[in-house]
């Protein structure tokens, strides 16, 4: 733990940095102290990412100082900011799946032997580098034999490799299971008491709890303060993030996880929407039965690699189905969707969980990402009058309080919790009577979290179905009418709305008796 | 806020030029226009052939007609401009068609040599026939070459193929067929109306630029009155993302390559039309690649996406007339090429955001 009379190892100042239109940061600063994780909180949008970005020498900032040992730094390029000793672990996992552990590890800076590459020497040196976090695993073999934990690690140690006295995790854990975040953990307390200073980027309240040291929390492009873990609570961590005192109520049901929510209007004398009936695919998921009301929020869960996923695309026609059926509506046919504008011409909607691959076009404007969907219905030739557009496109701005300079701003210019409710808007347009929810909620912030999760609830109690996966159980728990657990590619429990807690819910998944 | 780049998004209000140019925020905004630098390099040009070439902007009324170095070039230009505008709408969806040659090929044979051309004593009179009616005849040069684009966009759209391979096939096999067609021979037009495509003038002005200003019009009012210049982009930027919003991105894809070829058609009746024959060997040769570097002279991206048709229009008439201006300006032929890459590789360099970078570091 890191005392208040030590010289931070890092510090920044008055950083102001603005891009066309928005004030990302203005006055942001961070202390870091060697030897101890440092988490960075704030809703999407206050400017955590804004500010690593600084951190690495993605951005330069247009004032502010950065004091990197006492000594002034201002790093122009990721490169020179990791030869000044600020590494960085970004989100997604930077590495070539195709090349082996070791070569990852060296990549660019591969140790020479009588002018040629010294394998072996690398292999055994990258051995030498896991082992320092208890990792023992078969370098040569290539990257993506491996787990995404173990990548993550692989990046972790990769970022080391050069002498590293920052390191920066900038959401490391966002597509990692329990056991890897802990494992995760035990590498980083280790680095800690190595004396490198951790700054961590999350959105997982318990997971800021377990590890952190102190908090820094931005709003608005601002410090708004800096804290020692163990004397601010969860309460006071989600006013300062939210920044108007919320309501107890909230706070408490944000920060609790537990507070249960009301029941929708829906019951079982409602028609169904759809019905699947032994849907299935090969290498992806067993025959599975499902089925939804209208107006009912029906909840998947299950680990990775469960079949939750691999089941929402073949309900949406994004992979194809080798066996079964599905009736939806009024569809004269009970073949399974061919395609998901198939699926879509039945009232369909599908958020995936990869908002950045399979959502967002990143390059298009906030509107035109927003009218894709509604336009590809309609098709080519009708095209939705430039006005319509824009009205709808304000409309949803507004309603589900999208943070953007204008609605022709490109998407990938927002945060992505703003780029989500873009996406969320753009089915909506299509006025779907099915929503499928992969993972709406991944990497987005507290509050983000929270408005998207009421809108969904409110389009529940409209008569809308919503198809909800999360890998967030409480959030699944809190919010659906009945829910479904998913194991090793099949569906392994149905649970009505009276029967759910989390520890029935938790044996299910882990596959033992409760 | 970067000023719109593509035809579909011409029809967002712009702020700017509402408010006249005497507002110095206006003209900034202006001199950003992603058309800007490929009409400056228009204009550099330009402005050497004034200084270096007599008479270069000279106009005359001749025989019904109007004759002058401009007109030349344009005219001149008309294959490229058709063959650049499939190559965009190709290129905005990541794609790439190198076949575009072999296609001006293929159809400017199958036109020639089903036209053909004998002679018939007409009232004592000699006269030449076509050996097929002409239109039957343009009508087969343009369905082989949508068949080819129909290949093409099989290959890349169904099968899955990777553009520049897929299209690599059609370029070989292409221009082989048409050789094999004609014996590898030159084939000699004689019928007297094919020639009007190519070299004919109406109302004063050639006719190859009619059917280039009814293209290019037809193509923008399908961006700006449909979705399908947006789709293209969404396609273009984000396959995946724009499938899974429900567009068809396979036919989309399908789509621009059977344009892409129907380009080149048109583009290759002009050329045999001109020369009078169709040169198996050697017409279109390489065309495909003029047609990407007019592509990319106009600002569009070879990652896909944002396009524009315009810029690739003042692409295909930089190219022409930086050739018309290297042989007026009597630059013997053996430095010709060197001195047409120079002047590209500045175009080029104008617009690299890299090296945009790296000035202003070193001004800064």
């Amino acid at each position: 733990m890191a005392a208040t009379d030590v010289a931070p190892v890092l510090e920044l100042t008055g950083i102001h940095k603005e891009f066309p239109g928005v004030k990302a940061l203005s006055d942001a600063g961070l202390r870091l102290y060697p030897g101890e994780v440092h988490t960075l909180m704030g809703q999407n949008g206050a400017g955590k990412s804004t500010l690593i970005k600084v951190l690495t020498g993605v951005y330069t900032p247009e004032r502010g100082a950065m004091l990197l040992e006492g000594k002034p730094i201002r790093p122009s390029s990721t490169l020179e900011a990791q030869e000044l000793g600020i590494s960085t672990v970004y989100q997604e996992v930077n590495l070539c799946p195709n090349l082996s552990v070791a070569e990852n590890i060296f990549i660019g800076r591969y140790p020479r032997k009588w002018g040629r590459i010294d394998w072996k020497g690398m292999r055994r040196e990258a051995a030498r580098m896991l082992a320092l976090m208890d990792i023992d695993i078969d370098v040569a073999k290539p990257l993506s034999h491996y787990s995404l934990a173990v990548q993550q690690m692989v990046a972790i140690s990769r970022a080391l490799n050069v002498n590293a006295k920052v390191l920066i995790l900038d959401e490391p854990t966002s597509s990692l299971d329990e056991a890897e975040v802990q494992l995760l953990f035990t590498v980083l307390r280790r680095l800690r008491g190595q004396g490198i200073a951790i700054l961590f980027v999350t959105h997982f309240l318990d997971q800021t709890y377990a590890i952190s040291d102190r908090i820094t929390v931005m709003r608005n492009g601002e410090r708004e303060g800096e804290y020692l873990c163990s004397e601010l609570s969860r309460i006071a961590l989600v006013n300062k993030m939210i920044g108007a005192p919320a309501d107890e109520q909230r706070a408490a049901s944000v920060a609790e996880d537990a507070a249960p929510a009301q029941p929708a209007a829906h019951s079982p004398a409602q028609p169904l929407v759809l019905e699947a009936r032994a849907l299935g695919r090969r290498g992806a998921l067993l025959p599975t039965d499902i089925s939804i009301r209208k107006g009912e929020l029906l909840g998947l869960c299950g680990l990775l690699g469960s079949g939750r996923t691999e089941l929402a695309r073949l309900l949406f026609g994004a992979d194809k189905a080798d066996s079964g059926g599905i009736t939806a509506g009024d569809r004269a046919s009970a073949a399974p969707f061919a395609n998901p504008r198939d699926a879509i011409g039945a009232g369909i909607g599908f958020c995936s969980e990869d908002r950045k691959h399979e959502g967002a076009i990143l390059s298009l404007s906030v509107r035109e990402n927003l009218i894709l969907a509604m336009q590809a219905q309609a098709g080519m030739l009708r095209a939705i009058p430039l006005k319509r557009q824009q009205e709808l496109a304000n409309n949803y701005v507004k309603w589900l309080g999208i943070k953007t300079a204008s609605i022709e701003t490109p998407i990938g210019s927002l945060s992505g919790g703003n780029q989500q409710k873009v996406l969320l808007a753009r089915w909506l347009a299509t006025e779907p009577k099915l929503m499928i929810l992969d993972e709406p909620t991944r990497g987005i912030d507290v509050r983000a979290k929270e408005e998207i999760m009421d809108y969904v609830s409110a389009l529940c109690r409209k008569g809308m179905s919503i198809l909800f996966i999360s890998s967030e159980l409480p959030e699944v728990l809190r919010v659906s009418d009945r829910m479904i657990v998913m194991r090793d590619r099949k569906a392994c429990g149905e649970y009505q709305r009276g029967e759910l807690d989390d520890t029935t819910v938790l044996h299910a998944i882990a596959g033992e008796a409760a | 806020m970067t000023a719109p780049h593509v035809t579909a998004r011409q029809t967002v209000p712009q702020a700017a030029p509402t408010r006249g140019g005497h507002n110095p925020e206006s003209f900034a905004m202006l001199l950003q226009h992603p058309l800007m630098k490929p009409l400056a390099a228009l204009f550099a040009l330009l402005l050497v052939d004034l200084v270096f070439i007599p008479g270069f902007f000279h106009l005359e009324w001749k025989d019904g007609h109007l004759y002058g170095s401009v007109i030349d070039i344009v005219n001149r230009a008309a294959p490229l401009m058709l063959a650049a505008l499939g190559m965009t709408l190709v290129i905005a969806t990541r794609g790439i068609d190198i076949s575009v040659g072999a296609v001006v090929a293929l159809s400017g044979t199958v036109a020639a040599m089903l036209i053909g051309g004998t002679m018939v004593m007409h009232n004592g009179v000699p006269v030449y026939e076509a050996n097929t009616p002409m239109l039957w005849a343009l009508c087969a040069a343009m369905g082989a070459a949508l068949l080819c684009g129909a290949w093409n966009g099989l290959l890349v759209s169904t099968l899955g193929l990777q553009p520049i391979v897929a299209t690599l096939i059609l370029m070989v096999a292409g221009r082989g067929l048409a050789q094999l067609l004609t014996d590898g021979q030159i084939v000699t037009v004689y019928y007297q109306p094919f020639f009007f495509l190519g070299s004919g003038y109406l109302f004063g002005l050639p006719f190859s630029l009619y059917v280039v200003a009814a293209v290019v019009l037809a193509v923008s009012l399908l961006m700006r009155k449909t979705a399908l210049g947006l789709f293209i982009q969404a396609v273009g930027i984000n396959p995946v993302a724009a499938r899974l919003a429900g567009l068809k991105t396979a036919a989309l894809i399908f789509f621009v390559y059977v344009f892409c070829s129907a380009c080149a058609g048109m583009a290759g009746l002009m050329i045999s039309s001109n020369i009078k024959s169709a040169d198996a060997n050697n017409a279109g040769l390489l065309l495909e690649l003029d047609a990407i570097l007019a592509v990319t002279l106009g600002g569009t991206s070879l990652a896909g996406g944002k396009f524009s048709l315009a810029g690739s229009m003042i692409g295909a008439l930089i190219i022409q007339t930086l050739t018309y201006t290297i042989y007026s300006l009597g630059v013997p032929p053996e430095v010709n090429m060197v001195v047409k890459s120079v002047v590209v590789f500045l175009v080029c360099l104008s617009q690299s955001p890299e090296f945009k970078q790296m000035w202003k570091r070193k001004a800064a």
